[in-house]
């Protein structure tokens, strides 16, 4: 009983609604980014109240699992902030679709940022960017580089050496090969599945074709990444299938792991939490001398609330996040966060600098579940979640799991009818 | 001729309980039922009658998982039947034993799980569990056992159980407290005339005391289905809205929560969580009134 007061407990929040005075605007900012809050309170906010006195902005994240609710309740209800921040993709296309997003294409800032940038945030047919986009995150591996000083590993760049090192690190002993679990789900896919599998479908490319319905999931480009997966349960730790995201965290940084599947988001928590040197390989080749692609993900885009009660002020500060200032700024206080405005950013940690030159000698790509192919239900990406688990676990074999996913997909996907 | 009274104090005294219980259960529960009569299509809402429940109950997608959760909330339930009840009836025999010392301490001790909040319950438990930091492990390997410890929480054939034996171990107070309640309104008397007529020890408790308690235990039933499949919190704090491992420990609040508010990538749809909200309502009601009916009805009552 208690479950279905939820709605209106939710509705009443409505009721306090915020007031500000007119000639002092402050702007509250909507995010799921918890982690990132003393950087804005120290670095990013101070920066924009200097130059734009009478505007006060105050970032109010909220848990990351949790963000995706809770705003679009607040944002029924009316007590959603007047800056949201913006997931890649459907999540916000559906908000704008719902009048809760503005349209932005008229910010004049938003020249400063190439089409692929904008293509999470835009309508299908491109009519309407409702997000400045703000940054993406990339995909590899970052290990410890005392510990493969210590065994006499090379850094990996293909296949056959990647498992050929985890082998050697499992031979010794004293390091845990790889700390990930599947406790959490996601891991293994965004850090697994989609990690690795840009190699298989060929970036772009491949990813394309799933969309326009020209491949299919049970393709072997698309099995393929599952069979590999599978030979990664042999070198996760002890447990690993109770583990969870923290805990690899925590197993990484205190130094008990030597490789860790990542995504650049972890650089800024990892320099504080490990007191070793790490360092960064993409995700390998399956031959020596393939081209290599590397997932490159729109991740945080910022827009404007329909209903916020200071629209002027708000432009004011999205304008000031699409300029390269704010660029400078952002890439700099979260390294891993790289800025996609076309004026590059130099990088001062070492590790984001090895991450954002992958973009250099790699084919860069998206997630494959995130554009249009998680629209329907079952989900793509919820289902990806679990067949990535059970590729891991070997609950299933490769190819029952693309064919699994490819039902589900079908189900409602027309192109892929 | 004297006219009647209007007794307003009546209206009174009744409205604050029924203005607030119609605006925070009653309204919500009607308009939650009438919203799962409708569904969004191109931004506009419209009325699709009983659509949504054949969609939930018939399409093959759809059908799964109300089955699966609906599965496991019944195995969830079946292991607080099986193993809460049974430990509480235990404990508060155990308790209302004249001769335990040191029973106010035991009470309390056992009592104290209850009062904690789920997530601190969840957290805990996860911790203590855990292959990589746990005490569970080193405790097992302590005694020579370590082979029998499994990362349970991720093991798709453990998980629900072990998630319902940590429900257990929060709420097997309840029943203990309402049981020892009862235990203890038991009128002296009538034990002492079984006494005489040579019934003592356990032979007392199954052949007095268990007789007297029955209607307690029928209430303890049905708070406990109650309880059950109205249960998320648990789940929620410990494995997340995905309720995973593979959606094995996913009971029908997670899959509504799920549905209704949306997670990920995957949005909220209100109208199909409404017709999730709509079934568990359905199904709790029949429960309670098989009880009613069926149950108590026909349960013999000694006068004390």
């Amino acid at each position: 009983m208690i479950r279905r007061t939820l709605p209106l407990a939710l509705a009443t929040t409505a009721l306090v609604a915020t007031s500000a005075a007119a000639q002092d605007v402050t702007l509250t900012i909507e995010s799921w980014r918890n982690d990132d809050l003393v950087l804005w309170q120290d670095k990013i906010i101070p920066a924009f109240e200097a130059t734009n006195p009478g505007i006060q902005v105050k970032f109010t994240p909220s848990a990351p699992a949790e963000y995706n609710a809770v705003l679009n309740s607040k944002l029924d209800a009316g007590s959603a902030g007047d800056l949201i921040t913006c997931r890649p993709f459907d999540a916000s296309l559906a908000l704008y679709d719902a009048g809760h997003l503005t349209d932005l294409s008229d910010l004049e800032a938003m020249s400063n940022f190439s089409d692929v940038a904008k293509s999470a945030w835009q309508t299908d047919d491109g009519s309407a960017s409702f997000c400045v986009p703000m940054a993406s995150v990339i995909h590899g591996f970052i290990y410890n580089k005392d510990a493969f000083t210590e065994l006499g590993i090379e850094v990996p760049t293909t296949e056959a050496e990647f498992f050929a090192a985890l082998e050697t690190i499992k031979e010794d002993g004293s390091y845990i090969p790889m700390a990930m679990g599947t406790n959490d789900q996601w891991e293994a896919a965004t850090m697994g599945y989609n990690n690795i599998g840009p190699n298989y479908w060929k970036g772009e490319e491949g990813r394309l074709a799933l969309i326009a319905g020209e491949q299919k999931l049970t393709d072997d480009a698309w099995v393929a990444p599952y069979a590999t997966l599978a030979k990664w349960g042999a070198y996760l730790g002890d447990g690993y299938e109770a583990q969870t995201y923290p805990d690899s965290q925590n197993l990484f940084t205190l130094g008990r792991a030597a490789v860790y599947p990542a995504g650049s988001w972890e650089i800024s928590g990892f320099n504080a939490q490990a007191d070793f040197e790490m360092g960064a390989f993409k995700p390998p080749v399956r031959n020596a001398g393939d081209t290599c692609y590397i997932s490159d993900h729109t991740d945080i885009g910022i827009g404007m609330n329909a209903a916020s009660a200071n629209p002027e002020a708000a432009r004011e500060f999205l304008a000031w996040v699409a300029s390269p200032e704010f660029a400078s700024i952002f890439g700099n206080a979260l390294p891993g966060f790289f800025p996609l405005s076309n004026t590059p950013v130099e990088m001062d940690d070492p590790l984001a600098k090895e991450f954002v030159s992958w973009r250099g000698e790699c084919e860069s790509t998206i997630r494959s579940t995130y554009q249009i192919l998680s629209r329907g239900t079952p989900n793509l990406e919820n289902e990806t979640w679990g067949a990535s688990v059970a590729a891991i676990k070997g609950t299933a074999s490769p190819a029952d799991l693309g064919a699994d996913l490819q039902n589900g997909l079908a189900s409602w996907y027309a192109p892929q009818q | 001729m004297q006219t009647r009274r209007i007794r307003w104090h009546i209206g009174v005294f009744l409205a604050p309980a029924v203005i607030v219980y119609t605006a925070v259960m009653i309204f919500p529960l009607f308009n939650t039922l009438r919203l799962a009569l409708y569904s969004k299509v191109e931004q506009e809402r419209i009325f699709v009658g009983l659509e949504n429940f054949r969609t939930l109950f018939f399409d093959p997608i759809w059908a799964e998982q109300f089955w699966n959760a609906l599965g496991n909330n019944f195995w969830f339930f079946i292991i607080h039947m099986l193993v809460q009840n049974p430990i509480g009836i235990a404990l508060a025999a155990i308790l209302s034993h004249p001769r335990l010392r040191f029973a106010a301490l035991y009470r309390s001790a056992i009592f104290i799980p209850t009062i904690l909040s789920f997530v601190i319950v969840g957290f805990a438990w996860k911790l203590i569990l855990s292959p990589i930091w746990g005490i569970a492990p080193g405790m097992l390997d302590a005694v020579g056992l370590k082979f029998l410890f499994a990362p349970w929480l991720g093991k798709e054939e453990y998980a629900l159980t072990t998630l319902a034996l940590i429900s257990v171990w929060q709420f097997v107070g309840i029943p203990m407290m309402l049981i020892y309640a009862a235990l203890l309104s038991i009128p002296e008397e009538i034990l002492e005339a079984g006494e005489i007529d040579g019934i003592t020890g356990a032979s007392a408790f199954w052949k007095i005391k268990l007789p007297l308690i029955l209607p307690s235990i029928g209430i303890i039933s049905i708070l406990t289905f109650v309880g059950n499949f109205n249960a998320f919190d648990l789940i929620y704090a410990a494995q997340g809205a995905l309720a995973g491992p593979d959606f094995s420990t996913d009971i029908l609040g997670t899959f509504m929560y799920r549905t209704f508010f949306g997670f990920q990538l995957q949005l909220g749809d209100p109208h199909m969580g409404s017709a999730i909200a709509g079934a568990m309502f359905a199904i709790i009601l029949v429960g309670v009134c098989i009880y009613l009916f069926g149950i108590q009805t026909r349960m013999r009552r000694y006068q004390l």
